[in-house]
């Protein structure tokens, strides 16, 4: 059996590829209440993420970086979901993008919640690429801390 | 064999039973032999035998298992030094890679002979176990760290280097040939120089070692550094070699079993070259199978090694230059380059070109080649890198370009060249 690269379609779907040719929200913010650094070690990709809140509520949200196009898509389509979120609300966010990630049955709600994130189910093919969607994700947990310590 | 015959890839590869697995549904094409190589039924062979026939502590017993076993471990010692040309036995030091032997000698000889004010050299094209721990070394002693940087052409700086080696250096340590870059650094000049100034040498072989021939005495370095893995050897073992002047006063740092000579319950005074630095039972097995390895590659001739890789090397880098979108990093030219290929896309990241080749069974790596500095320097974070071994064939380096071709097309229906 030869194969071709057509099974890479299910990694690289059409609303990533969108997101990696054109980030979203990825203007710096003047005055962030949090700010973190995110470098996955094993491929020196990187992530800069920035949150401004509004009172609980996670009012806007900065994502730059490096690195290749799941990495880089997954922390702009992140961006999405996140804003008006608030630290708990994101967090739920995260558990349920990790589970979606380690091929957990996610249920139709769940799916929804995640948006167009639901998009980068296809990495589940591709294990060695997984550390790549969860760089933003472990980010935003790191810059969530730094608002609001994790009860 | 004919010295000077062209390598018998096709005989070769008949003894790498890995070659012959599919991956994706297409038969395995392995191109990143500078992470590790692979290994020959000769040394998975040798591995069996000894766990089977006479597995068994060595330096102790009495026993014929034990015999045995003592003296495959110390032949094989024997290959290694034969293989580099060491003085003797006792200037090879089994380690557990590289990095092991690199930071040996950073906390021994390094750590009783550089101090506050002293300087430590190296380059500009080190991977990061020949880095960091000179880097900590130069914390920990006040002492400073000064990098020969890469020339536009991908060479080592030899004007900066004679500047930077100065009365005040202590040591040089500089990679034979770059993991990334492929450049085979002149470590000859490297080691005069710091001679004349009284310091030390010390080369990390971990890339040439296994592609080219090596002779410890001739470059007059005072160390040299390699693992077996990169060399058709098992993982789990290196070699630290030492000229034996040196190694005879540089004091100890692991404390145990195999190291001593004597010890009461107040002392202990240390063992002989080389014991005097494998503590504990040492990696026995390993080492044997380090020497089948070595046995391999002497039988085919390491200027025969050298020759095929130069060739494959030309080869690859002739149909590259017929590649869209990718810019090569290090030299563009053979000469004093090993068989070590890394490039960029311009438009795509070396992962999803990694991930795109997987599917058409071909092993690249792709990432900062443990050498995040040096990737930086060249205005990116990440590169693809083709390295190649004896079993490789030029009809591989066509099975990569026309992956590569086939990626291309791919990202860019994806719109996202
Ligand atoms: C030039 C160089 N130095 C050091 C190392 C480290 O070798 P090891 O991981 O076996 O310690 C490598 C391996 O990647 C290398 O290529």
């Amino acid at each position: 059996m030869q194969s071709g690269l057509g099974d890479l379609d299910e990694l690289y779907q059409e609303v990533l590829l969108d997101h990696y040719r054109n980030p979203r929200n990825t203007d710096r913010l003047e005055e962030p209440a949090s700010e973190v650094d995110a470098v996955n070690p094993f491929c020196g990709d990187e992530i800069h993420m920035q949150l401004g809140m509004d009172g609980e509520r996670v009012a806007k949200i900065s994502v730059s970086g490096q690195g290749c196009s799941i990495s880089q898509a997954t922390g702009s389509l992140l961006t999405e979901i996140v804003e008006g979120k608030t630290p708990d609300e994101a967090r739920a966010l995260r558990e349920l993008f990790r589970g979606l990630m380690m091929g957990e049955d996610l249920t139709d709600d769940q799916l929804d919640e995640l948006e167009d994130s639901v998009a980068l189910q296809g990495v589940r093919r591709f294990p060695v690429r997984i550390k790549c969607a969860l760089l933003s994700w472990s980010a935003l947990s790191d810059a969530l801390d730094k608002v609001a310590p994790a009860g | 064999m004919a010295s000077g015959a062209p390598l018998d890839v096709q005989r070769i590869r008949a003894d790498f039973p890995i070659l012959s697995r599919q991956v994706n549904g297409h038969t395995l094409t392995y191109l990143d032999n500078a992470a590790t190589s692979q290994k020959p039924t000769q040394v998975i062979q040798s591995l069996v035998d000894y766990y089977e026939r006479y597995n068994s502590n060595v330096h102790r017993g009495v026993h014929t298992l034990s015999i045995e076993a003592t003296e495959a471990y110390e032949d094989a010692r024997g290959k290694v030094q034969r293989f580099i040309n060491a003085p003797s036995p006792e200037s090879i030091i089994w380690t557990r890679n590289t990095s092991e032997s690199l930071n040996l000698v950073a906390y021994t000889w390094a750590e009783a002979n550089v101090g506050a004010g002293d300087e430590i050299v190296t380059t500009a094209m080190e991977h990061h176990s020949d880095i960091v721990p000179w880097q900590q070394l130069a914390y920990r002693k006040g002492a400073t760290l000064k990098i020969i940087r890469e020339t536009e052409t991908g060479r080592l700086d030899m004007e900066q280097a004679a500047e930077f080696i100065t009365e005040r250096t202590k040591i040089v340590a500089a990679t034979h040939m770059s993991n990334v870059l492929g450049t085979v650094n002149d470590v000859k000049a490297l080691a005069d120089a710091v001679h004349r100034v009284g310091g030390v040498m010390l080369v990390d072989g971990a890339q040439s070692v296994p592609h080219m021939p090596v002779d410890v005495q001739a470059l007059d370095c005072d160390f040299m550094a390699f693992s077996a893995h990169k060399m058709l050897g098992p993982t789990g073992i290196g070699v630290l070699y030492g000229k034996p002047e040196i190694l005879e006063v540089m004091p100890p740092w692991m404390f145990g079993g195999d190291m001593i000579l004597e010890v009461t319950f107040e002392d202990a005074s240390w063992n002989d070259l080389p014991y005097r630095f494998e503590a504990g039972t040492p990696n026995i097995a390993d080492a044997i199978a380090t020497g089948a390895a070595v046995d391999y590659l002497a039988e085919l001739g390491m200027d025969r090694v050298w020759a095929h890789e130069q060739q494959i090397t030309a080869y690859a880098l002739d149909k590259f230059k017929d590649l869209n979108g990718i810019t090569l990093l290090g030299p563009r030219e053979v000469e004093d380059k090993g068989a070590v290929i890394s490039f960029s896309h311009d438009s795509v990241h070396s992962h999803d070109l990694g991930t795109a080749l997987d599917q058409l069974g071909i092993a690249i790596r792709t990432g900062h080649h443990c050498a995040m500095p040096l990737v930086r320097s060249h205005g990116i974070i990440s590169a693809a890198r083709a390295s190649f071994y004896i079993y490789n064939t030029e009809a591989e380096v066509d099975i990569l370009v026309d992956g590569l071709n086939e990626a291309e097309e791919y990202f860019s229906k994806a719109g996202i060249l």
